[in-house]
This record gives structure tokens, C-alpha cells and sequence, in this order.
């Protein structure tokens, strides 16, 4: 084990980078990374390392125990995936923003104390948006401001909340809050934030589909799920998430039937599934504490694969609206992806041997073993809706789809570059082993499992749940195609608070100071010069006085000079002595 | 090509329909895992309400014009 927090071998390595001068060594770098990362992991044995005193408090950057370790797990391998996916990419600063924000993210996951815990929060924000702003873009340019924006609100509360936090209790341990006080109430506002809870969700879907094809990746992965381990560790049980989760759950589906950019899709996709997390947060049970951490395990592999084939389609096609890829036969071209696309859709889609059937499952189970009907339900109407979107309506948008008769042919279009496929394939292979072989993944759960999620009757009613989804799919068929539309959503109040901040100040007060100015310049001007040389304005005094007629504009033109306003030196003399002479009278009489 | 796969769906979904009898729920949470085809109708019926709402309520309010915020 190298001595030192996996955070920092990201940060370090992101460093490096700048200084290799050779492309081969930084690629090789980059893969050297989360495989050191995860040596590192495997040979990391529980317990707490790394603390520091600083001030009265003591900071600790390696709380290693079971929950810590699952996220761990799966954000160090998912950094390989995306940096397999990325490795073609020559424009090095991304790495570095990638290596940062997965850095950051393992310093998160490891934080004993709020202030560790606080500091790569923000961290995670900062580098992360480098990766929108890399596709260079006016719309990424603009989603990413709004990105970093919301989540320096939200790392502001989370701020405050700690801030009330220490004041009030004196520790700076993170560990679980009491739901009660002021200062809980803060900290979970920053922690739903970053999960991307309704209404605090629009930072996801606005961002990620404008971020680069491989920065996106990324950025499924570490944000929410990052967000979804700190809720474990300091929220489980709380009633409140239990409903946010599920209404979450429901919210993603709805948007994703609505929506016509590809990985916008995929994006309220991820909003749904991390509602199962936040559900099973909120239920609280030792099981659904393992549904939650499984889930998120599964979620990032298999949410990859999928960002991953969009990614793989935009990059090949330049396209990334449904409207503008269906009827073109795109699978006969990239069957080699479609298929790849496929395990990530199954798996979200919870098919049985996929990795999403045994971990979305357990939630729902931990739901009925709590006597919890209408979260059940709704829980289970959400894999419904992720089925036909994700598994049916996307990749039949975007590999086939109806023909109008007016397709435009898309030139060039093959395979991706094998980087991308491999990662993909990774990925892939990872979605089916966990889903076939799951006592790995339960293996290194926080709490043990007692859930079989192959039971025939699991299987049935799953694949029943599915066979009638495609049937109903079937029937809509026609109407599930693209639309060439945006969706309104909660971006929209802040979106239109910035236009009307905009509008306040451009048309408001700007146009008070430009009607100010077009009315009174002149005699501003005037003042500024009187002020400069304040004789001119005796001089015009006398002269209205006196009745000559002398343009005012001359005199207050003519530069100041000193010896136009002498006088005679007799004059001066002439004062002292009479002021001396008053004086001396003043002296005698008062003497 | 069309009616061979609907063919097959039909089939497929006669079968699963069998299988939830020959397979019931040993543990059932709520009454509805007792139905043997609960997830044959569920499944049928989510979809498609899920279709009709999201579509009604986006055609009646959230879905807008591409330019929108430009």
C-alpha cells in the first residue's frame, strides 16, 4: 500500500501530466493511475489513516470501512473505463479536469470530517466543469456556468450547515446527523442538490449533454453517486428522501418520454435511478442500504456503457438529436456499438443476468419487507418507464426507427475508434459479470446480504413486467419517435432570474444612466472643468457684471495658468502692513 | 419479418403468463404478489399510462419551441 490518500494519487498523477512531453508516456499514465488506485484499494485494510490536526480539530482523509469502500471500488474502476474511453483524446487538460474530479471524489468518499469532506466538495464542482466547457461550445459554454453556479449554491449551504454544525455541537465528524436541527437541514439541501433531487435537479440534464462526448462519462459517474454515499453515511432513515426518491424515480421517466436529445435521454435517466438510491437512503434498512450501495455500483457501470454509445453515435455521426439520427439505419453501420448499448440498456432495464436486476430489485424488496405499498409501486412503475426509454425508444430512435421518406444521409459512419469500443466492452463485461455472478458485488456491501434475487418467481414477474412493456411500446410506436422540442424545467426559474438580473441592470439601470447622461453631459462636463480652474467662474461673474459679452465656452476652454492670476507684490506688501497695523492697535487696546 | 416478431411476442407473453402460475411468489409482501399475472397487466398498463401522461403533459405545457431561451 502506497502511503499516501487515493485521493492524492489522482491529483498528483493529474499533475504529472502537464510535465510528459511524450503522448505514449501520458496515456500510459493515465491507465497507470486508477490501476495503481485500485492496488491500492485491494491492499488497504479497514480502519483510519491519514489524520492531521489542524487548529483545534482533527481532519481525517481515510475513513476506510465498508460503505467507504463499495463507492470506492467502483469510482476507481469506472476512472479506468472513462480514461480507456478517453485515451484518443489529445487535448490534455481534460485528463487533467477528469484525473481532479475523480480525485476529488475518492477524497469525498474517504473524508472522516466535514472540512476534508467540504474541501473536495467544492473541488469535485470546480474540475468537473472544465469538462463541459471543453466542448467549446456557446451552449456549453452557458450550461457550464450554470452548472458550477448551482453547485457553488449548493456547497455554500452545505457550508452553512457545517458552519452551524461545529458552532452548535463543537465536532467536526461526519458522521450520522440528527434530522432535527438547523444544521442538518443545510447539509442534506447540499447533499439532495448534488444527487439531483427534484426541483434541485436541473443542473444534471441542462450540463451533461452539453459537456465533451468523454467528459460526460465521467460526469455520470462521480457527482450523484458520490452524493448518494454521503446521504448513506449521514441521512439513512430520513422519511423525507423516501418520497423524494420515488417522486424522482417517476420525475426522470416522464422527462425521458418527452425528450429528443439523445443524451439528455440518458441524463433523466440517471435522475430516475439515483431516485431508487435516495428511496433506498430514506427506507433506511440494513437492506436498503445494500440496495442503495449495490445499486449505485451497477448504476455507474451500466450508465457508462450507455453514455458511452451515445457518445460513440455523436461522435461518428456529429448528430445527437433523435429526430435528426432516426429512419437512417444506423445499426447496419455500427451493430458492433448497438449490441454493446444494449447490455447497459438491459442492465438499467433490470433484464435478469444483468447487473440492474440484482441490485434495483433489492430496493424494491427492502420497500415490501417495510410494508411500504405505494413506494413499491411507484418504484416499479419507474422500471417500467426506464425499459421503454432507455432499452426501446432510444436505441430504436437512434439505430433504426420509422422512415418519413425525407432522411438526409449521415456520410461516414462506422465504428468508433477501438478505445471506445474496448471501454465500452469493459464496461459491458462488468454489467453481465456482476449480474450473473452477484456475491462479488454483495460480497463487499456494507451490511450481509440475505437477498436472492434469482428466485423463479423474481425472474417471471421481472421478464412479465418487460414482455408487456414491449408490447405496449409496440402500440405507441409511432408516437414515441423524436420530437424537435425543449422540455421546460426547473432550469427555468433560474434561467429566466438571470435574464430578468440581466434585464434590471442593462435596460434599467443602464438606461437611467444613459438618459441621465444624454440630458446632462454638458453641464457635467462644465462642473468638471469650472472645478479644475475655479477663477473662470469668478471671471464669468465679473463679466455678466460688467455686461461683456464674452462666450462662456472660451473661458472655461483655457488651461489654467498661474501668472494670468499674479498680482502686483506692492499690493501684498501694502495688506501685511495694514493688517499689522490693526494689530498693533488690537495689542495696545487689549493690553 | 413484423408479424413473425409479433408472433413471437404473443408466444412469449402466453408463456410468461403460464410460468407466473407455475412459479407463484413464496413470499409475498403485498396481496398483489399472490396474482400470478400481476406484472403481465401492471407492466401493460404503466406503459402505457406513462406514454399518455408524460405525452399529454408535455404537449399541454413543458415541451416548447427549440430556440426557446435564445
Amino acid at each position: 500500500m502506497i502511503n499516501i490518500p487515493p485521493a492524492f494519487i489522482y491529483i498528483i498523477g493529474a499533475l504529472l501530466i502537464p510535465l510528459i512531453r511524450i503522448r505514449i508516456l501520458k496515456q500510459a499514465l493515465v491507465l497507470l493511475i486508477p490501476a495503481i488506485a485500485f492496488w491500492n484499494l485491494v491492499n488497504m485494510p479497514h480502519g483510519v489513516y491519514w489524520t492531521y490536526q489542524f487548529l483545534d480539530y482533527e481532519l481525517i482523509l481515510g475513513r476506510v470501512d465498508k460503505l467507504s469502500m463499495v463507492f470506492a471500488y467502483v469510482f476507481v474502476i469506472m476512472s479506468f473505463i472513462g480514461m480507456v474511453y478517453a485515451i484518443h483524446i489529445k487535448e490534455y487538460g481534460q485528463h487533467v479536469a477528469a484525473l481532479f474530479y475523480v480525485g476529488s471524489t475518492l477524497g469525498v468518499v474517504f473524508a472522516g470530517d466535514l472540512f476534508t469532506l467540504f474541501v473536495f466538495w467544492e473541488i469535485m464542482a470546480i474540475a468537473s466543469v472544465f469538462l463541459v466547457w471543453y466542448r467549446k461550445t456557446k451552449a456549453s459554454l452557458d450550461a457550464g456556468f450554470r452548472y458550477v453556479l448551482v453547485h457553488l449554491f449548493g456547497g455554500c449551504m452545505l457550508l452553512a450547515g457545517i458552519i452551524i454544525h461545529v458552532v452548535t455541537t463543537g465536532s467536526i465528524a461526519f458522521e450520522l446527523f440528527d434530522f432535527g436541527t438547523v444544521a442538518a437541514k443545510f447539509i442534506l439541501f447540499g447533499f439532495i442538490l448534488n444527487a439531483a433531487v427534484p426541483p434541485l435537479h436541473a443542473w444534471l440534464s441542462d450540463a451533461y449533454p452539453a459537456a465533451t462526448i468523454t467528459g460526460a462519462v465521467f460526469m455520470t459517474a462521480f457527482t450523484t453517486k458520490s452524493a448518494v454515499y454521503v446521504l448513506l453515511r449521514s441521512f439513512p432513515g430520513v422519511e423525507l428522501l423516501v418520497w423524494l426518491g420515488a417522486i424522482m424515480a417517476l420525475y426522470g421517466v416522464v422527462y425521458a418520454v418527452l425528450e429528443n436529445d439523445i443524451r439528455r435521454l440518458l441524463a433523466y435517466h440517471i435522475i430516475s435511478q439515483v431516485g431508487y438510491m435516495v428511496c433506498g437512503v430514506g427506507l433506511g434498512s440494513e437492506m436498503a442500504i445494500n440496495g442503495a450501495s449495490a445499486h449505485a455500483f451497477c448504476h455507474i457501470l451500466y450508465k457508462s456503457v450507455l453514455f458511452m454509445g451515445m457518445g460513440a453515435v455523436i461522435h461518428v455521426t456529429g448528430r445527437e438529436k433523435m429526430t435528426d439520427l432516426q429512419g437512417r439505419d444506423l445499426y447496419k453501420k455500427m451493430p458492433i456499438t448497438l449490441a454493446l448499448y444494449m447490455v447497459g440498456a438491459f442492465s438499467i432495464s433490470a433484464v435478469p443476468l444483468f447487473n440492474g436486476f440484482v441490485s434495483k430489485t433489492m430496493i424494491g424488496a427492502a420497500a415490501g419487507l417495510l410494508q411500504r405499498p405505494s413506494i413499491e409501486l411507484m418504484l416499479h412503475l419507474a422500471s417500467i418507464g426506464t425499459f421503454l426509454h432507455t432499452g426501446l425508444k432510444l436505441p430504436w430512435g437512434v439505430w433504426f426507427g420509422l422512415k418519413k421518406g425525407d432522411e438526409d444521409e449521415i456520410e461516414d459512419v462506422k465504428e468508433p475508434p477501438f478505445n471506445m469500443l474496448l471501454a465500452m466492452g469493459i464496461a459491458a463485461f462488468l454489467c453481465i459479470f456482476t449480474g450473473v455472478y452477484p456475491k462479488v458485488l454483495y460480497d463487499i456491501l456494507p451490511y450481509p446480504v440475505h437477498y436472492h434475487p434469482y428466485a423463479a418467481s423474481h425472474v417471471v414477474g421481472m421478464i412479465q413486467l418487460l414482455l408487456l412493456t414491449l408490447a405496449a411500446f409496440w402500440i405507441y410506436i409511432d408516437k414515441l419517435g423524436g420530437e424537435a422540442t425543449v422540455s421546460l424545467d426547473t432550469d427555468w426559474f433560474y434561467r429566466m432570474f438571470g435574464r430578468g438580473c440581466l434585464w434590471f441592470c442593462n435596460r434599467l439601470l443602464n438606461g437611467i444612466r444613459s438618459g441621465v447622461q444624454g440630458s446632462l453631459s454638458s453641464e457635467v462636463i462644465s462642473v468638471g472643468k469650472i472645478s479644475k480652474n475655479p477663477y473662470v467662474f469668478l471671471e464669468m461673474v465679473i463679466n455678466s457684471i460688467q455686461g461683456k459679452k464674452v462666450l462662456y465656452q472660451d473661458i472655461i476652454n483655457r488651461p489654467y495658468n498661474e501668472n494670468s492670476y499674479r498680482i502686483q507684490i506692492g499690493i501684498g506688501a501694502c495688506a501685511a502692513i495694514i493688517f499689522l497695523f490693526f494689530l498693533g492697535i488690537f495689542y495696545i487696546k487689549a493690553g | 419479418m413484423v408479424k413473425k416478431l409479433k408472433g413471437i411476442l404473443y408466444i412469449s407473453i402466453a408463456v410468461v403468463c403460464i410460468l407466473g402460475f407455475v412459479f407463484p411468489n413464496k413470499h409475498p409482501h403485498f396481496w398483489w404478489q399472490k396474482i400470478p399475472v400481476f406484472d403481465v397487466v401492471y407492466g401493460f398498463i404503466g406503459c402505457i399510462v406513462i406514454v399518455l401522461v408524460s405525452k399529454w403533459l408535455g404537449h399541454a405545457w413543458l415541451m416548447k419551441k427549440e430556440d426557446y431561451y435564445d
